[in-house]
């Protein structure tokens, strides 16, 4: 079964919105990033929606109780995953989609296929269970070296989590050897998704403003043809008011 | 799919991976069939009958994964599910079920008699216009069982039987598809076509069709009897030839 099914990732969505999503390890910094792009774009007037992984309602006492407890198998943990995806794409992706917004997704389904795939299921199987989501408009992949990430996270939070080091994988009972490991393979899988669905990477090495430059640019190619959609539907008024 | 050994379990579609070099010398017995046709009952008496042959018995419902159990319990009680998060949660739950309870358990050599399957995922998801190839696809984790014995009935037979039991549920009724606003109504419309659902399974999976009309005792005898004449197959494929050669080989060696 090496042949990989058409999904709708293969193809662009047919909404008039667009979905621009954010993708990379844990401390690449693509959250600061999406939340310096939403800014820029709120104050020139887009409509926008932001979601954010796991972070539906719908999974939250399981997902609590099987990382307390350790209780997640990597195919429980990624159906959990799922779950929160699939209610999230229904209730806060679909319709700003079908309104003719523009989302803004903290994490898309490249995470399942990279954490999941790295924790030991089958890509061919984590794709299929996704196959409803649609192509996001741009992704953008922010790559950075483990020590890096590692860096920034100890400096911020000082304690790594559980799942998030892959300690359930059992790679090494250290902590930050463990965290080395996981995301290491897991940054090995984006690399090769990055290929696969062609994802922009950046240089999350860079400083903050100088992504954030390049972040907007390639965001603004992306919204022309949107912008003028929305010219025509404001009877002439850009949303663009440079 | 690779080809496994003849004595290996096989998996539905992708499986699991990372439990491909498991052992797993139990037997997984489903039985499956819709809403109030008797499975527990008939769970009940096999597991007895089992024991009583000298069979380690470990049962696994639907539905009652620790992990999901109350989650479930509150998306119904909310009725903010859809087709594809109603899926994905049963799916969870049903891998829940399949790494903490049926494979530990097959892999000790228990017997496991599942109170439902994938199969009943395959029939609702069906019926909720879900993609059918994608249900597949979620459930390529699963392990397919030994033997799936189908309780098999009809809609007229049903009706009173689960009117006199514990009575029409919101679920079981399939009002979550608006089939009609009245719950009788619905129940009969969702519940025959949940049984020519199970019914065109049924041949696709070559479950043994067992007819759940007759009485307990007439039921729980059949389903014995198909048990038994699994079990001595299984004895007999187990001392296989080539594993016999294979031994024969290592002790000249």
């Amino acid at each position: 079964m090496s042949r990989r099914r058409r999904t709708l990732l293969s193809s662009p969505h047919p909404y008039p919105g667009r979905l621009i999503a954010v993708e990379g390890i844990d401390g690449s910094g693509k959250s600061t990033q999406l939340q310096l792009l939403e800014r820029w774009l709120r104050a020139r007037g887009y409509p926008v929606h932001f979601t954010e992984w796991n972070s539906s309602r719908l999974v939250r006492t399981s997902m609590r109780r099987g990382k307390r407890r350790n209780l997640l198998t990597p195919s429980t943990f990624s159906l959990l995953h799922a779950v929160d995806f699939a209610d999230r794409f229904i209730y806060q992706i679909l319709p700003p989609l079908r309104a003719g917004m523009v989302v803004l997704a903290d994490r898309y389904v490249y995470t399942a296929f990279a954490r999941d795939v790295a924790r030991g299921v089958h890509a061919d199987w984590v794709r299929g269970v996704y196959r409803f989501a649609p192509r996001p408009d741009l992704t953008f992949f922010f790559r950075v070296p483990i020590d890096v990430s590692l860096d920034r996270l100890l400096t911020g939070r000082a304690k790594l989590k559980y799942y998030e080091a892959g300690m359930d994988m059992e790679l090494s009972s250290d902590l930050l050897e463990s965290f080395r490991l996981f995301q290491g393979r897991v940054l090995e899988i984006y690399d090769e998704l990055a290929q696969e669905y062609g994802l922009r990477v950046i240089d999350a090495t860079q400083d903050i403003a100088g992504q954030q430059k390049t972040v907007r640019r390639m965001t603004g190619e992306v919204l022309r043809e949107y912008d003028r959609g929305r010219t025509r539907n404001n009877n002439g008024r850009s949303p663009i008011a440079s | 799919m690779e080809d496994r050994p003849s004595r290996a379990k096989r998996w539905y579609g992708h499986g699991l991976p990372y439990l491909d070099d498991k052992l797993l010398p139990g037997h997984l017995i489903v039985i499956e069939g819709t809403d109030g046709v008797g499975r527990s009952t008939q769970i009940e008496l096999l597991r007895g009958w089992l024991e009583l042959e000298g069979y380690a018995v470990s049962n696994t419902g639907w539905t009652r994964s620790p992990l999901l159990s109350e989650t479930i319990a509150d998306a119904k009680a909310g009725h903010q599910l859809t087709p594809v998060t109603f899926s994905l949660l049963y799916a969870a739950d049903f891998a829940d079920r399949l790494e903490h309870e049926i494979i530990p358990a097959l892999q000790a050599g228990f017997i496991v008699i599942a109170d439902r399957y994938m199969y009943t995922a395959f029939a609702r998801n069906a019926l909720m216009g879900a993609d059918p190839e994608w249900t597949s696809e979620v459930f390529g984790m699963a392990l397919v069982p030994d033997l799936v014995l189908f309780l098999e009935i009809d809609l007229d037979t049903l009706v009173p039987r689960v009117v006199r039991g514990k009575g029409m549920d919101y679920w079981e009724s399939g009002m979550h598809l608006a089939l009609s606003s009245d719950i009788f109504d619905s129940f009969q419309r969702y519940q025959s076509r949940l049984i020519a659902e199970y019914n065109r399974l049924a041949g696709e999976f070559g479950f043994i069709s067992v007819d759940a009309r007759k009485s307990v005792d007439e039921i729980q005898a059949e389903l014995r009897a198909h048990v038994s004449e699994y079990l001595r197959r299984s004895a007999a494929t187990n001392n296989e030839p080539a594993e016999d050669a294979l031994l024969a080989a290592l002790r000249k060696v």
